[in-house]
């Protein structure tokens, strides 16, 4: 099957993605925004969002739709951007990001009319809720998935293992937990601050399916997720990621975490990405 | 569920946790989206038939509290209507950031039961007591929260919270031969609370197995010519202002006995609203005093903390001085 269409869609709401996000984290001027670890999953989000979740472009509330949960919600900019290019957020209101009483603040608060299902911010419970999604669909004989989008540093939270364990004893098999393995936490990389040591092998030892693949390879995400699908067993997506990626100055450059975007580096940025 | 002598005597003798496991069974039977999800106490929670009949409309999630409480939050999303229980440490303060976020910060409804709560448990020490978790829970906006005086009390609780659309947390107290203290039926309203005593010269309001105990002191107390109200505080959040009010307008003394450390409880919910009140009468604060004490027996411990009917006696007698 030619997927080469498919592939230059997402690419292209990928682009658009960063663009919202370079718009969000200069609007948040000096309140500073976690610019890295959204950057990272731009790829991942716009490949679910724009291909491969059931969703409807005009009722972010239809009941048939498939769930999304940002258990890093750190990277919102990523997520209010994907919900933006699909419609669910105004071009208007993301630039109301982390101001008063914004409905889009530092972390997603629940806003069913966004798009937003869940509230998130605190590591290490979104893959809780996600079981519990994924149970309640399975009763209602619902046939949707549920994606869960972890970072590398969140699996240094004891409650990501109590879930881990969890999934594959409930024989989840419409739960995706996807990892965002860019190899930096808040403080340093993941070997200095806590050594995770292979994801791969610790997915993958607590019974998921686990998959590793690059995650900014568009093509290698459908490919991937499209050979997950059949397992009866929850799945693991380790996806191998650059911290900042994209513009030439956060790339793997932990002072990225969280840090404020100048008028000049915003106008290189915008540069790079044509 | 059938509300009879026979069976309140019967629930009064096996106690409150295997009252609910039973009250759990027959609302499985009316509520069909009910889910019942624990971690490795189904026994201990009176779960035992509730599982075996039950088995879609039960999940145990092991030894796992902070995963628990996202499970739960993640149906409850999808429309179930959830109780989750275990022992009440681990149901409210091991998972407390869980509770925090997925009940009171995103509003999902949940029931969460806390078994053996208070000092019941004393002899397994204060890992296992939990008399810190009115206090933890009370700070966290959007739960209600409350304390059954009774096995009765209990069932009518449950009913209430499956039937709120509010999350609730259901904190049971005392032992197997639970005392009677509702000896047939009447009406339970969240929030309202139940005068069972009237008197004129001083107010005790009270929660849990300690409203017994506080019914048993009145007794007292009206031999030496003592005059109590005793009120049954079953819900300490919202807290019922306008009984707190009443009883200020009248009573000499207002006194609070709680299972439950001094600090955060009862006694501090009422004080917190009696503040605002003019004139209002001295508050005495009954309960464990902000200390882990040497564990024992329930008694042993209701004793040392001065929560017996006598110690309640006394106490009140040397505030009246």
């Amino acid at each position: 099957m030619d997927i080469s269409k498919d592939i230059e869609k997402i690419k292209n709401f990928s682009t658009e993605v960063k663009k919202n996000i370079l718009e969000m984290a200069f609007t948040a001027g000096a309140s500073s925004s976690h610019f890295g670890g959204a950057l990272s999953i731009v790829e991942i989000i716009s490949f679910l969002f724009s291909h491969k979740m059931k969703i409807k472009k005009n009722n972010p509330n239809w009941i048939d739709r498939d769930r999304f949960i940002l258990s890093k919600g750190h990277a919102c900019l990523a997520y209010y951007a994907a919900l933006c290019e699909v419609g669910y957020i105004t071009k208007e209101q993301i630039k109301t990001f982390e101001k008063d009483d914004s409905d889009l603040l530092g972390h997603p608060v629940i806003n069913r009319k966004l798009g937003i299902d869940f509230s998130n911010g605190s590591l290490g419970m979104g893959l809780s809720l996600g079981i519990g999604v994924a149970i309640a669909l399975k009763k209602n004989k619902k046939e949707n998935n549920i994606f869960v989008i972890l970072g590398d540093g969140e699996c240094n939270e004891g409650s990501v293992w109590e879930a881990a364990m969890a999934a594959p004893n409930l024989n989840l098999s419409n739960l995706y937990a996807i990892i965002d393995n860019n190899n930096f936490q808040q403080t340093g990389s993941n070997k200095e601050i806590m050594n995770t040591d292979s994801l791969y092998k610790k997915w993958s030892s607590f019974g998921w399916e686990t998959k590793e693949v690059d995650g900014h390879d568009i093509e290698k995400l459908c490919k991937i997720f499209e050979e997950s699908e059949q397992s009866p067993k929850p799945k693991a997506i380790i996806a191998k990621t650059i911290k900042g990626k994209g513009f030439s100055f956060s790339e793997n450059n932990n002072n990225w975490h969280h840090a404020v975007l100048s008028k000049t580096l915003y106008e290189q940025a915008k540069k790079e990405l044509i | 569920m059938i509300i009879n002598e026979r069976n309140i005597k019967v629930w009064s003798t096996i106690g409150s946790r295997a009252t609910f496991g039973i009250a759990a069974l027959e609302l499985a039977k009316e509520v069909d989206n009910l889910m019942v999800l624990t971690c490795d106490v189904s026994t201990s929670a009176g779960l035992d038939r509730y599982r075996k009949i039950y088995p879609d409309k039960y999940l145990d999630l092991g030894i796992a509290e902070q995963n628990l409480i996202g499970v739960a939050a993640g149906l409850a999303s999808e429309g179930f209507n959830v109780i989750t229980t275990t022992f009440a440490p681990f149901q409210t303060i091991r998972c407390c950031e869980q509770i925090k976020v997925n009940i009171g910060y995103m509003k999902q409804k949940i029931c969460m039961v806390g078994i053996a709560s208070g000092l019941t448990l004393g002899n397994l020490g204060f890992t296992h007591c939990c008399i810190e978790d009115v206090g933890i829970l009370r700070t966290i906006p959007g739960i209600t929260i409350i304390s059954p005086s009774d096995s009765l009390e209990t069932v009518k609780a449950l009913e209430a919270a499956i039937k709120s659309d509010k999350s609730i947390y259901i904190r049971l107290t005392g032992s197997s031969n639970n005392p009677i203290v509702n000896d047939k039926d009447y009406t339970f309203e969240i929030g309202k609370s139940i005068k069972l005593r009237e008197g004129k010269d001083l107010t005790i309001f009270c929660a849990g197995a300690m409203v017994y105990n506080c019914l048993e002191a009145a007794k007292i107390l009206s031999e030496k010519n003592i005059s109590c109200s005793v009120v049954n505080m079953h819900t300490i959040k919202p807290i019922d202002k306008d009984a707190i009010k009443k009883a200020s307008e009248k009573s000499k003394l207002i006194v609070s006995v709680e299972e439950h450390n001094i600090i955060g409880g009862l006694g501090s919910a009422i004080a917190e609203y009696k503040a605002t009140l003019n004139n209002s009468p001295k508050q005495l604060i009954i309960g464990v005093d902000d200390i882990y004490s040497k564990g024992g027996s329930y008694k042993f411990l209701q004793e040392k903390h001065g929560l017996t009917p006598g110690k309640i006696v006394d106490n009140i007698l040397q505030n009246l001085k």
